[in-house]
């Protein structure tokens, strides 16, 4: 049983791993092909996609943290953990409607490019994904906000310079049959391998 | 209390799900107030973008059901005032690409123009009067009508109802006051593998002449 005290503290070096490794190495989208809806849906632009981006990570973040407590605070003392995804998916539909709400009285412009895809957010399984490897690893609170934080910076990360690239090929000089998702699949298969390089930096 | 759900657990999942929901669902109908949406600040943002002559050229009443009407969804292609770099700056607010101008709603002129009352030719019937969008007539009955030039908006909405057709479109003359630099032509692409294409198709045209 650990100490009170290393429940909130982690230090710089922990810090400076948790953040590598979610963000460049386990990376959701291009190494654990989680949240795949969203970086081919909504990388069309890169307003559009850097918005995404800024909501997502914005719901990973509170997730990772709500999720956290929801666990530790009511589903383990009670020896409920059988109810962690269907307590988790709760977390993620609150977190969701409240960005949303968030970001329709922040920046309607934003809200209506974003369209369908911000109450998806919900079904984003990278959200999920998150919330259930936080608790299975065994993190405390500030290692899983890192975690989710983490999460969210990698998946803003890809789908901004991946909305960067397929604006550049909406405009490049590609071959008939390999006009728009297929160039775009192909893409991302290649932005996979180039972050299979990471594996085994930490 | 405690013992019952020691014994059954499936009532401390219920309470703890049931719990979270109400707790969820507090904070939600609390924020739902306070980030409330007065109004709808998209409309707003596209009344701004359009011409405000309110010529009804789009088939709506003016410039503000039309931009309403953008908002549920509606071609943002139908202002012929606003011309091509309307449609841009809508096309770029909504994130859409931007369509030609629908010709069915009418031509976009090239020039800017006002309406001029020959004077001595009007019966001062005020027909142009009930027809102007923006008010910019001035007369009575039986007496003279003349246009408030600046206020004019270059509909040609009055240019119908007039039973004597005194009424012509002038092009706006540039004076000092208002000329501008023609815009330079648009430079060439700056990146070797866009040009590419337009390049490939130009040899393409030599070999064939």
């Amino acid at each position: 049983m650990a100490a009170p005290t290393t429940v909130w503290l982690c230090s710089m070096q922990e810090f400076a791993v948790i953040l590598v490794s979610s963000i460049l190495i386990n990376n959701y989208v291009l190494v654990q092909f989680l949240g795949l809806c969203p970086f081919m849906g909504v990388s069309n632009k890169l307003e559009s996609a850097i918005g995404m981006a800024a909501a997502t990570t914005f719901v990973l973040t509170l997730t990772a943290m709500a999720s956290y407590m929801v666990n530790a605070l009511v589903l383990e003392p009670l020896g409920l953990i059988y109810l962690r995804t269907i307590a988790f998916i709760l977390v993620i539909a609150a977190v969701v409607q409240f960005t949303k709400m968030f970001i329709e009285k922040t920046s309607p412009l934003l809200y209506r490019v974003l369209g369908v895809f911000l109450p998806l957010i919900t079904t984003n399984c990278a959200v999920l994904g998150v919330a259930l490897q936080n608790t299975s690893k065994d993190l405390n609170f500030t290692q899983s906000s890192l975690y989710g934080f983490g999460a969210g910076a990698g998946f803003s990360l890809v789908l901004i310079l991946f909305s960067a690239m397929r604006e550049r090929l909406a405009a490049a000089d590609v071959p008939e049959s390999f006009k728009g998702a297929a160039i775009a699949m192909i893409t991302a298969g290649l932005m996979s391998l180039a972050f299979m390089g990471f594996n085994g930096l930490v | 209390m405690i013992e019952l759900i020691s014994q059954h657990p499936i009532f401390a999942a219920l309470i703890a799900m049931v719990g979270l929901s109400i707790l969820f669902g507090g904070l939600l109908g609390y924020a739902a107030e306070k980030f409330k949406v007065e109004g709808d600040p998209i409309v707003e943002q596209i009344d701004e973008l359009l011409p405000q002559t309110q010529c009804g050229q789009c088939g709506f009443p003016g410039c503000r059901p039309y931009a309403q009407s953008i908002a549920d969804g509606d071609a943002i292609n139908k202002c012929p005032p606003g011309g091509q770099a309307t449609i841009n700056a809508l096309a770029n607010l909504l994130g859409v690409p931007a369509p030609e101008l629908d010709q069915e709603h009418g031509q976009e002129s090239e020039v800017k123009t006002v309406a001029y009352i020959r004077e001595d030719e009007c019966i001062g019937c005020t027909k142009c009067i009930q027809a102007c969008p923006v008010d910019a007539i001035l007369g009575a009955a039986k007496l003279m009508h003349t246009v408030i030039a600046d206020e004019c908006t270059g509909c040609d909405l009055c240019v119908e109802p007039c039973p004597v057709d005194c009424i012509d479109m002038l092009p706006v003359e540039e004076t000092i006051a208002d000329w501008k630099w023609s815009t330079p032509a648009k430079p060439g692409q700056m990146i070797a593998t866009d040009r590419r294409g337009e390049l490939g198709s130009n040899t393409v045209q030599e070999d064939a002449a």
